[in-house]
């Protein structure tokens, strides 16, 4: 038992910290921009890059990667570290989904020449990758998709639609998960992932805009689109297997307890600006802070587990359900806290916070839903981690 | 970080558990919720040759083992939802000695206390039932070299059957109640100290203690005279963290009897645990029980390498407190109406629960505490 980071891993986060004091744009800081809701920012995609681009030359990105990677065999809490700061500086840079999933699920289940291909370009911040998993027709199902990708000599043809691809917009990459077997039965031994060069002719990219106004979703047409069969990730028809591992590192990717954490001492420095910090506020916000070091100990739990080498999978989806349930709260007591001045939307006059307060809430309703929806976390957590029986 | 038990508490966890279930079954539980005294002396002998009762004493004064094994026997205990003293003497009386008492009196009473020859508990609160030191209304007055206590104790556990009282009473009139408060080692036959048995939903064993012009030595002075506050403010850390542990090991076994009802019961042709609305219940029952005992081990950590932990005391407390009833809750749906009988086990957990959660503040005293630290 031991409930403190190294002073190795400390030092690093004033490193961190050092660096990122100077580096953030200072709107970025004075807006105080939460993670899910920076991308509305019209120069986002911009600073993103920048960011991402220091912090690969930095070698943080891939700091807790194994040496032959390019990493420098860190504890996995240093990618935590680095999240947490910038989290705390409003600071955009990091791809939850090239760092935060693709590479992990690529050190797993890749090839040598596949890992030799990406992993750099993950690791220097140069290269953004979508995922495109669901399709309209089918979501917490995923073993049931249906966008087919037909095997030719030299390569697979993939044709259909696909949506919920977050990045599909800007991105260089994507893991595109597709079936290739129409009869496997069990219908999960009939899928594959491949990874996906976003500039192959045939791929067409349309927004699919948020209640909260952002354009971070799309959904993505296929039309002949040829893929070489060297893409393919674990195998012909294993693209399930590679997938729920994924899921593991995706339910814990971003420090939604950070996050939440963030975002509730901006909300309590407005309430006492504003005098609102009455018996009440207080009561509410130490409950809320409370929650937020739970969360803080579900995330740190698993990454303990990755620093083991320990497979979290229940575990990560209760880390995910506890802490992005949570944020939703904290998204709903920002309203709650500012009342009718929570109805002002950004860019009003009086609207206060620079508009996160709405911005914020309405981007909640999908915190229950991306990344596996909380019934779905329910279920590993019941079936898998408790052996309840599943109703066949 | 490190959330894994290492060797010394895993043997700890199992000699508990093993002890317990071969020792304190259901009906023993039963017997010890209706006895007077809530023990016997030969499970209180047993418990002392397996050093479990000196857990957390110095070597020195005969003890073993630090806070943390403390905490992961507390949760077996839990487990077994024990009724007796050794939360009084392990955790109040012994805390308060190492914390406060000249090398005399440890020599004096750690032993005592290690190999269960002595019972002490921990005169705190009052009938306001409030931990702020505001609250201690009791009243030594010095007279030469002796002091004599006036007041009244409430909810002064295991009173009935310890040998000691370790009473905080104010000694002194001050501005800032926090002064002025000292802590006086009792012995509970002395004359004019008078213990009556409360009645409680548990079958836990309290009392409310009578100080009547009781007459005791300068030499049985707890620490530092006028000073004692501090004392009991880290008591009180340990004793909430304490009671967390016994909160986690509850709503692990209220989770535990459930999971195997509803693996076994069956309605509607399949059990009810394949249910999804029992299936969900039992998540969250799991994330309640896995963040209690996360919250609860970050504070016993902090304690036992003497960092500050007020703060992770008070999260612990608070959350653990809500989880632990929220747990109970859902036990009760999984298990429907036998769980609501006085026949099954179950309610034993749910009133010890509130039991725990409520001795020492509950939760909206320690979410209070919380908005003044940060």
């Amino acid at each position: 038992m031991e409930f403190t980071l190294t002073p190795e891993e400390e030092a690093f986060r004033k490193e961190v910290a050092a660096f990122l004091e100077k580096e953030v744009p200072q709107e970025y800081r004075e807006k105080r921009l939460t993670f899910f809701d920076m991308s509305a920012q019209s120069d986002w995609i911009q600073v993103h890059r920048a960011m991402a681009e220091k912090l690969g030359a930095k070698g943080w990105i891939s700091k807790h990667w194994p040496r032959e990677y390019g990493g420098q065999d860190a504890s996995p809490f240093h990618r935590l570290i680095l999240r947490e700061e910038l989290t705390r500086y409003h600071s955009p840079g990091y791809d939850s989904i090239g760092a935060g999933i693709v590479a992990p699920a690529l050190m797993l289940k890749g090839t040598e020449e596949q890992k030799k291909q990406h992993l750099p370009g993950i690791a220097s911040g140069k290269v953004i990758w979508c995922e495109t998993l669901s399709e309209p027709g089918h979501g917490s199902d995923l073993a049931s998709i249906e966008v087919f990708a037909k095997e030719e000599p030299d390569c697979f043809v993939v044709n259909g639609q696909k949506i919920w691809t977050t990045n599909g917009h800007l991105a260089d990459w994507n893991a595109l998960v597709v079936r290739t077997d129409r009869n496997a039965e069990p219908n999960y031994r009939g899928i594959t992932f491949f990874l996906l060069d976003m500039k192959t002719p045939g791929i067409t990219v349309n927004p699919v805009i948020n209640m909260a106004g952002h354009h971070d979703f799309n959904e993505v047409f296929f039309d002949d689109v040829r893929i070489p069969k060297e893409n393919i990730v674990g195998g012909l028809n294993k693209g399930f297997y590679v997938v729920m591992s994924l899921l593991d590192y995706e339910r814990t990717t971003d420090p939604v307890y950070a996050i939440a954490d963030v975002y509730l001492n901006d909300l309590a420095e407005y309430a006492r600006d504003n005098n609102l910090l009455d018996h009440i506020m207080n009561h509410r916000i130490a409950q809320l802070k409370t929650e937020c070091e739970i969360a803080r100990l579900f995330h740190y739990r698993v990454t303990w587990m990755q620093s083991r080498d320990m497979v979290p999978n229940t575990e990560s989806a209760m880390s995910k359900m506890v802490s992005f349930e949570l944020l939703q709260r904290v998204a709903e007591f920002g309203m709650e806290l500012t009342g009718q001045y929570s109805q002002l939307a950004e860019d009003s006059a009086r609207v206060p916070m620079y508009g996160r307060i709405p911005s914020c809430y309405l981007r909640s309703f999908g915190h229950s839903l991306e990344q596996g929806t909380s019934e779905i976390d329910k279920d590993v957590i019941a079936q898998r981690g408790l052996g309840l029986p599943r109703l066949r | 970080m490190d959330f894994a038990l290492n060797e010394q508490q895993e043997m700890m966890q199992t000699l508990a558990r093993d002890f317990l279930t071969g020792e304190y079954s259901d009906k023993v539980l039963r017997a010890m919720a209706a006895d007077e005294k809530g023990y016997t002396p030969e499970l209180w002998q047993k418990l002392a040759e397996m050093n479990l009762l000196g857990l957390s004493i110095p070597e020195e004064y005969g003890g073993v083992g630090d806070f943390l094994d403390l905490i992961v026997v507390l949760e077996e205990m839990g487990r077994a939802c024990f009724i007796g003293p050794f939360f009084s003497s392990t955790v109040l009386g012994a805390s308060a000695i190492i914390e406060a008492g000249s090398e005399e009196q440890k020599q004096e009473y750690l032993p005592g206390i290690a190999e269960g020859r002595i019972i002490v508990t921990l005169a705190l609160t009052e009938t306001s039932a409030k931990y702020t030191p505001d609250a201690i209304q009791t009243k030594a007055t010095r007279k030469d070299n002796d002091f004599i206590i006036n007041g009244t104790k409430l909810f002064v556990t295991d009173a009935n059957v310890a040998d000691y009282l370790i009473c905080v009473a104010r000694t002194r009139e001050t501005d800032n109640p926090q002064n002025g408060i000292s802590l006086f080692m009792i012995d509970r036959k002395m004359p004019g100290v008078s213990c009556k048995s409360l009645k409680t939903i548990s079958g836990d064993k309290q009392a409310e203690v009578a100080f009547d012009n009781v007459k005791v030595s300068g030499d049985n002075v707890l620490g530092e005279i006028d000073k004692g506050w501090p004392v009991v403010e880290k008591v009180l850390q340990k004793a909430n963290t304490a009671r967390c542990a016994e909160m986690v090991g509850l709503a692990q076994q209220a989770l535990n009897i459930s999971l195997d009802y509803a693996k076994e019961r069956i309605a509607f042709g399949h059990p009810i645990g394949a249910f999804q609305s029992i299936q969900h219940r039992c998540a969250d029952m799991l994330i309640d029980v896995d963040g209690s005992r996360f919250a609860t081990y970050q504070a016993a950590w902090r304690i036992n390498e003497g960092l500050p932990a007020a703060g992770e005391v008070a999260i612990a407390k608070a959350w653990v407190s809500q989880a632990c009833r929220r747990v109970m809750n859902s036990a009760h749906q999984v298990h429907g109406a036998i769980g609501f009988t006085e026949d099954h086990i179950l309610p034993f957990y749910t009133k010890k629960a509130r039991y725990s959660e409520f001795s020492f503040g509950g939760v909206d005293y320690h979410l209070e505490q919380l908005s003044t630290y940060s």
